[in-house]
């Protein structure tokens, strides 16, 4: 544990602010993938784990290096940077491919009304038999 | 005071970050459609990213956050080609 006796206050109360929301908000994250019904709703979970966890966390980085150091250390703005520019990206083309895999198959596509998970029925014989 | 604090966060954040790497894990393991494990698998980069930069500040070294960058880049490279596998069928046409 070295460095961690010679960081000033102001650095070490940032830091403990930034690890602790950054550590809840990550698991709050993946608690979300894990336990929310459907694949639509489950994307929402990890965005705020890329997002804000992971910012809280690379702040915390950036600050305890540059206190500990006795200079600016700022190499974890790189990962910020690329995280903040490859999140969404990632994300549009997952969703992309999940609702192309859904409708494969469904001419109808999603049902409008009321349940919007539900998927339309292909023929009209479906669509009878299902009312 | 202000030094047992700082560890004790330290060790919270880790704690958080191997625990959402669990969670991960099983949605992994159980999600239903291969989307599903995509997006565990985006998610368990993130926080094995994240859990490399923890051990970093907590040895007090910047030699992890070279392994934090890499893994950033090969775990996007990775996900962007499953989800142009999982849409296309093949990754390079």
């Amino acid at each position: 544990m070295n460095g961690l006796e010679t960081l000033p206050a102001w650095a070490a109360i940032i830091v403990i602010g930034m690890l602790v929301l950054g550590g809840a908000i990550v698991l709050i994250g993946a608690l979300g993938l894990m336990r929310l019904p459907t694949f639509y709703q489950r994307i929402h979970g990890p965005a705020i784990t890329v997002t804000l966890g992971a910012g809280a966390i690379l702040i915390a980085s950036m600050v305890y290096f540059t206190a500990a150091q006795s200079r600016l250390v700022v190499h974890e703005l790189l990962i910020t940077l690329f995280i903040m520019m490859t999140a969404p990206v990632v994300s549009m083309l997952i969703m992309r491919a999940a609702v192309y895999r859904d409708l494969r198959g469904h001419k109808g596509g999603f049902v409008g009304e009321g349940d919007v998970y539900r998927q339309a029925p292909d023929t009209p014989e479906d669509a009878a038999a299902e009312k | 005071m202000l030094t047992d604090l700082l560890s004790l966060a330290m060790g919270f954040a880790t704690l958080c970050i191997v625990l959402a790497m669990l969670c991960c894990l099983v949605r992994l393991l159980v999600g239903p459609s291969a989307q599903d494990r995509v997006l565990a698998l985006d998610t368990l980069w993130m926080c094995a990213m994240l859990l490399i930069l923890m051990l970093g500040m907590r040895f007090g070294s910047l030699i992890y956050f070279e392994a934090a960058l890499l893994i950033a880049l090969t775990g996007f490279v990775s996900t962007v080609a499953l989800a142009k596998f999982l849409m296309r069928g093949e990754v390079i046409e």
